[in-house]
């Protein structure tokens, strides 16, 4: 079966007073419908941009799609006029954003918010679109629904606005619901239970998601596949448990090495990636983690290395890597 | 709802008071209406009875206590120069001050809001341009000098229009055109930067996301939350216009509510000067009242209950 999105050479750029941003380059993937994937980046590693690009929502100029092509259920995205994708955002791809104090509307009900995409896509009518509201706000886990429905986002929580941007995305029964950050703004309890309804909500709906975020946690605990982007790219993906037990990308090395270990005793510092995120205006040739890669080789810096199947490992999972970084790691252990 | 309004209503009698207090005492020091009233000549007994008559010869506190309980009655007094009650005076000005008035705020509104509507949309295009620099021209012309240009070229050279006074429609045009210029250049700049403020919200990147029609956006997401403080300007302007535009009302010898206050100071006509400036300010406050009002209706976070 052929999968539900496959993002081909995917590359945007933004054309800035201080020179073009290539804000995302030769992004490629394949997500199967059912799939939750994740997507795990540093602010300004594209996992967002990329994402907005595949609907028209980045802001063109100063964004612009240099190249690529995202096929979704058999129709190329970038080739869909401006008409095609407005029927399309919402209804066949929903939308989850970050920090839901400023994504919703503060002056409209949370009912008219909700039951927007539904009068929009499906022509339903007020009434029909009113119990539709009730019905999502109860399914998102929000009591008392029939009364909420008629408040404002102030009357709302941070985690209750956060069900409610829920309640928007999966309104249409999108067949991929993308979530940006979805739960970032949130306390860490009432992050915990956002994502509980996420997976409750995967098996009472079976949404293909795509969940983008900066928190390796939170992608442990929810995808199927893990996807790692730096610097506009893609330094390894495949399924979460062979990423994180056995990553092969530098980078991903070292953002697991800097999470806290919870059953660990004693005091022990934190790794820290060295020197500064990638400077997105020169031009993108090598590997871009390669500044800031202790396993980095003389190729690294001049030549972009392809996503391959990484050796000896478990199939879908890909890196981006020149060097070997089991047997640099085994050499750095060996010494004294 | 009742408890805010309350308050409003006690806050307002109280700024009127002020107002009242602050210009009984300042008209007084302005110099002595007696000798003003009289003709040229007029012997010093002449003077002193015509003082006692308006009663201008008694200790300045007795005067203020006495004419703040009669304007507690609603009582502003007689006016000295028409010999009539002093806010009569002042309240037949008013239709044509509020006429004036509605056609700048109608016309400057609407063409405001359109241009504002046109530079934010049309962001980086010669559109846009035009009209900030139109915009910013409107606004820093002073509008007695509009007035007298118009009055040159459409009255004296062309002849379309008359130049001063009021009765027709045509009367209406030039200065009802100056004060719309003036009042579309504020609206249409502040909406302009309002609505790009707002385009930029994370709620109109979810609206976008929905698929909604770009007219949906606009009108209910975008335009919706600009206007909040588009509505707060219109407030201020529609109460500066009704309180009598005393600059073109001068130019153009418009007979409105600003021009009887000018001639009342001129003359120390001392309670049509209360009586004009008790109204305006409670014109003021009553605007302010409405402007709190929509406030609660365009944004749901500071409605009261």
């Amino acid at each position: 079966m052929a999968p539900l999105l496959e993002v081909r050479n995917l590359t945007v750029a933004f054309d800035t007073p201080s020179g073009t941003v290539h804000a995302v380059n030769d992004v490629s993937y394949t997500i199967e419908e059912g799939e939750t994937l994740g997507i795990v980046g540093e602010s300004g590693s594209g996992k967002s941009v990329h994402a907005l690009s595949m609907v028209g929502l980045i802001a063109t100029p100063p964004g612009r799609i240099v190249r690529g092509e995202v096929v979704f259920n058999g129709r190329d995205l970038l080739k869909l006029s401006q008409r095609e994708l407005l029927d399309l955002r919402g209804k066949e791809i929903g939308f989850v954003f970050q920090d839901p104090m400023t994504s919703l509307n503060p002056v409209l009900t949370v009912e008219r918010q909700i039951a927007e995409p539904l009068k929009r896509h499906f022509g339903m009518t007020s009434a029909q679109a009113r119990a539709r509201v009730i019905e999502l706000l109860e399914l998102v886990g929000i009591p008392d629904a029939a009364r909420r429905a008629g408040q404002y986002p102030h009357e709302f929580s941070g985690g209750m606005r956060q069900r409610v941007m829920i309640a928007i995305g999966i309104s249409c029964n999108p067949k991929l619901l993308i979530a940006d950050e979805a739960t970032t703004a949130l306390d860490v309890t009432v992050q915990a239970q956002i994502l509980d309804l996420v997976r409750d909500l995967k098996r009472k709906i079976g949404t293909t998601v795509i969940w983008i975020t900066h928190d390796m946690g939170v992608v442990a605990g929810l995808a199927d596949t893990v996807q790692v982007m730096y610097g506009g790219r893609i330094m390894e993906r495949g399924p979460v448990r062979s990423v994180f037990h056995d990553p092969r990308s530098a980078y991903t090395w070292g953002l697991l090495k800097s999470l806290p270990h919870g059953g660990k005793r004693g005091v022990t510092r934190l790794y820290q990636i060295p020197g500064n995120p990638p400077d997105l205006t020169r031009d993108p040739i090598g590997d871009p983690f390669a500044p800031r890669n202790p396993f980095a080789t003389d190729r690294c810096k001049v030549e972009t290395p392809p996503l391959v199947d990484a050796a000896d490992s478990v199939a879908g999972h890909k890196v981006a890597a020149w060097y070997d970084l089991r047997a640099a790691l085994a050499t750095q252990e060996a010494r004294p | 709802m009742t408890r805010f309004l309350a308050a409003k209503i006690g806050e307002s009698l109280l700024a009127i008071w002020g107002v009242v207090t602050i210009v009984f005492f300042v008209s007084r020091v302005l110099g002595d209406p007696a000798v003003l009233l009289l003709p040229v000549g007029a012997g010093q007994q002449d003077i002193d009875s015509l003082r006692a008559a308006l009663g201008l010869d008694r200790p300045i506190l007795e005067q203020y206590f006495w004419s703040l309980l009669s304007m507690l009655k609603g009582d502003f007094g007689m006016s000295f120069q028409h010999q009539r009650p002093a806010m009569e005076v002042v309240l037949e000005r008013m239709p044509a001050t509020a006429m004036l008035a509605a056609t700048a705020l109608v016309f400057g509104t609407l063409i405001g809001a359109t241009a504002g509507a046109v530079a934010a949309l049309r962001r980086g295009t010669i559109s846009e341009f035009i009209v900030m620099i139109a915009a910013l021209l409107g606004q820093a012309t002073p509008v007695f000098w509009l007035g007298i240009m118009l009055i040159l070229v459409f009255s004296v050279d062309l002849g379309w229009f008359p130049t001063g006074g009021s009765g027709t429609w045509a009367h209406l045009v030039l200065p009802g055109l100056t004060l719309a210029v003036f009042v579309s250049a504020s609206i249409a700049r502040l909406l302009r930067s309002s609505l790009l403020d707002i385009m930029r919200e994370d709620y109109v990147r979810t609206a976008r996301a929905k698929g909604l029609m770009p007219r949906t956006v606009f009108f209910w997401h975008i335009a919706r939350n600009a206007l909040i403080p588009v509505v707060t300007m219109i407030g201020i302007i529609a109460g500066e216009l009704l309180g009598g535009s005393v600059v073109i009302e001068t130019v153009f010898a418009w007979p409105g509510v600003g021009r009887i206050i000018m001639q009342a100071i001129q003359n120390q006509d001392f309670p049509v000067i209360q009586a004009g400036v008790a109204l305006v300010a409670a014109i003021f406050i009553v605007i302010n009242l409405v402007v709190d009002l929509l406030y609660g209706v365009l944004d749901p976070r500071i409605r009261r209950r």
